[in-house]
């Protein structure tokens, strides 16, 4: 097919960059291990109350300034709905949902995940900063999805 | 005696699809009106009615029922226009798909109006509307499948008739859109009748809901590009004549459309990115397929400004970018698709950003995304449509384009542009500092962070003021141009190839291949997960209504 020279650059040009952009983002990915939330496990949906680790909610030391949050989220907040974080400390979200989808997003951090029922999503961040941090609901769940949150004081 | 640009018959059937497309773009602008002024702080909605109600109101009556009608409405014109009319089966079938599409339409809305299905337009599983939301949602896509089927038939009995020939480029392109849709519906079909509807009748206790969000994103991406295709057979066959140019590539044109056809359906998981139960390495597939789908859009950009450039060196344009100023920006059947596709030049940035593995953290749920969809279908998509029905309404009524509507015409993508400006812009901002998108009025217990929002979402108020007005314009003049605009003549512009243009490979009109090459693609991207999905499924949700 005959093709217009300057379409031929134009594309060879746009081709080059894009796939320099996908290599880029696969090292980053698979390299670097920057994957997105995407936790295989699993928990029935009614039982998330009696299922480790969401029978105890709260944060759990797992190494040298290391822990494990476990927050379950429902219909509309999270337990607990306050947390006090170290400064510094490498942390991990695990939650599920007990009833229907919801978001768990902490704005200023790369926590961002869709909390599906059935299933466990987890993420980790490190606090830099001390402060006020909110978690949010960022995926409708009803008519109280607005007040859905939990706080987070890293101190 | 008045004549139309295609048979009279054919001609009301469009309009009819064109009149049912408006009136649920008004009922969708109120909602968006509303919308905006309760998250700016402006207003409180009254006890009767809630936020989500009219949420889910105007994205299933915008994204879903303003832009279904209106494609096919224009998709049925341009078919008439370029195969020498509907045969009786085409007409008939157009009139049964509109008919169910209607009473879809009308179930669904019914629905939502009674706020038995306050489920936004995504109405994620395990959010439990009526049992006839969803069969309205389904007897709205069987009426798709069926109007697809008129104009299928039309375009084959053309290339019987027409042995050895290169079909019509609209004609083409429509049944490229159409293959599209067809296949990506098949996902949100199987979704809704095998587990919604039993599920929401209580026939089954509990819903695989990984395996309902992998379908609706099979669906959900694609729908995209069913909006963005039409649009795009604006730009490459009717724009070319209106501004006095030629199609800049027949071949080249084509090749997009496949090329659409192809990467757009294997892709739905970049929208599943935050979610857990499918593994790192399936979605990154799906963002390298996600984002084969630049090479379309980059062939279709260097078209569209070779096709202008063509043309204004032809009108006497000597310096390098001299030919801009020759374009016909006075004429709104140029001047509104123009903006929208200069729109479309952030907007396809931003799509970059959002299907990236890593940076879809920073921007995922929030109204980042919310801004996006705004400037991509809200803008580029929906000023096309816009420009189109500046000349097919006249055309198909038998009256002219007034000098008048033409001026109006201008003001009111002008008032579009703007509005949009600002509340676009406010919701990339506020979305790239994490504020949620779907989410009533809240300051999260007057957080500092919620709290510094409020400013943008003032100014998003403004703007969704300033589009509601656009709105209301766009309708005058829509319903001016249908009952009482002056009798004439408007031409259905549909431009000619090139001087130097050569003979189309024969290839790229050999359906079979395509689909077949399609049907690879999605089973390389989707086979393993659904099987797995399927036969290793994570434990079902039962249904539940939260609001």
């Amino acid at each position: 097919m005959h093709l217009h020279k300057f379409e031929k650059i134009w594309l060879i040009f746009g081709g080059i960059t894009l796939v320099a952009f996908l290599i880029t983002l696969g090292v980053n990915a698979f390299s670097h291990g920057h994957h997105p939330p995407s936790d295989l496990s699993r928990v029935q949906p009614a039982m998330v109350d009696q299922t480790a680790p969401f029978d105890k909610p709260g944060l759990v030391k797992t190494g040298e300034n290391k822990y494990d949050l476990n927050m379950p989220s429902f219909v509309f907040g999270y337990a607990p709905n306050e947390i006090e974080i170290p400064l510094g400390a490498e942390i991990t979200f695990h939650t599920t949902s007990k009833d229907v989808v919801h978001g768990f997003a902490i704005p200023g951090t790369n926590v961002n995940m869709m909390v599906v029922p059935g299933h466990v999503n987890s993420a980790t961040t490190t606090f830099k900063k001390p402060g006020d941090y909110v978690i949010l609901c960022n995926e409708y769940c009803g008519a109280g999805h607005h007040m859905m949150m939990a706080k987070i004081v890293v101190k | 005696m008045q004549t139309t640009a295609i048979p009279k018959r054919d001609a009301n059937m469009s309009l009819a699809y064109l009149v049912i497309a408006f009136l649920a773009f008004g009922i969708g602008a109120i909602a968006g009106l509303l919308q905006g002024l309760v998250r700016g702080g402006v207003i409180e909605l009254p006890d009767w009615l809630n936020y989500y109600q009219i949420l889910t109101a105007h994205g299933v009556l915008m994204a879903l029922i303003f832009t279904t009608f209106f494609i096919i409405g224009f998709l049925y014109s341009g078919m008439s226009k370029t195969t020498g009319g509907l045969s009786n089966f085409s007409f008939n079938a157009g009139w049964i798909g509109w008919a169910m599409m209607f009473f879809g339409t009308a179930m669904a809305t019914a629905a939502i109006l009674l706020n038995d299905a306050s489920v936004l337009y995504t109405f994620y599983a395990p959010l439990k509307a009526t049992p006839w939301f969803y069969v309205g949602a389904a007897l709205l896509v069987v009426g798709t499948w069926v109007a697809a089927l008129g104009m299928l038939v039309n375009y084959a009995k053309w290339r019987k008739h027409n042995p050895g020939k290169i079909s019509p480029l609209f004609a083409f392109m429509t049944v490229a859109t159409l293959v599209l849709w067809l296949i990506a519906t098949s996902g949100l079909a199987a979704m809704v009748l095998f587990q919604l509807i039993p599920w929401s009748f209580g026939w089954v206790a509990d819903v695989n809901i990984l395996l309902s969000r992998m379908l609706f994103w099979f669906f959900g991406h694609p729908l995209v590009y069913f909006w963005l295709m039409p649009a795009y057979i604006a730009w490459y066959v009717c724009i070319p004549k209106i501004i006095g140019g030629k199609v800049f590539s027949d071949s080249l044109a084509r090749l997009a459309f496949i090329l659409l056809v192809l990467f757009s359906i294997p892709v739905g998981f970049h929208h599943q990115l935050m979610e857990p139960g499918i593994s790192e390495k399936w979605k990154f597939i799906h963002v390298i397929l996600t984002l084969a789908v630049v090479v379309p859009s980059l062939l279709t950009a260097f078209s569209m400004f070779a096709v202008f450039e063509t043309a204004g060196r032809r009108k006497g344009a000597k310096s390098l970018f001299g030919w801009f100023t020759k374009l016909p920006w006075k004429d709104v059947r140029f001047f509104a698709p123009m903006v929208g596709m200069l729109m479309f030049i952030p907007a396809g940035l931003g799509g970059i950003i959002n299907a990236s593995n890593q940076l879809n953290a920073v921007v995922h749920n929030t109204l980042w995304v919310v801004g996006h969809f705004h400037l991509t279908v809200a803008t580029s998509v929906v000023l096309t449509f816009f420009g189109i029905s500046y000349w097919l309404v006249p055309a198909l009524t038998g009256r002219k384009l007034t000098k008048w509507v033409n001026r109006l015409g201008i003001l009111q993508t002008l008032i579009w542009t703007v509005g949009m400006s600002f509340m676009s812009g406010a919701m990339h901002t506020v979305g790239l500092q994490g504020a949620p998108r779907r989410t009533d009025f809240t300051t999260y217990l007057d957080s500092v962070l919620g709290l510094s929002w409020m400013p943008y979402y003032k100014v998003m108020a403004f703007g969704g003021a300033l589009l509601f007005i656009g709105g209301l314009l766009m309708i005058g003049l829509f319903l001016y141009m249908l009952c009482f605009a002056p009798k004439g003549q408007e031409e259905f512009p549909i431009a000619e190839l090139g001087d130097n243009h050569e003979p189309t490979p024969r290839i790229l009109e050999r359906w079979r291949i395509w689909i077949a090459v399609s049907a690879v693609l999605i089973l390389l991207a989707y086979g393993y997960p659904i099987y797995n999905v399927i036969q290793d499924p994570a434990p079902g949700a039962p249904p539940m209504r939260t609001w």
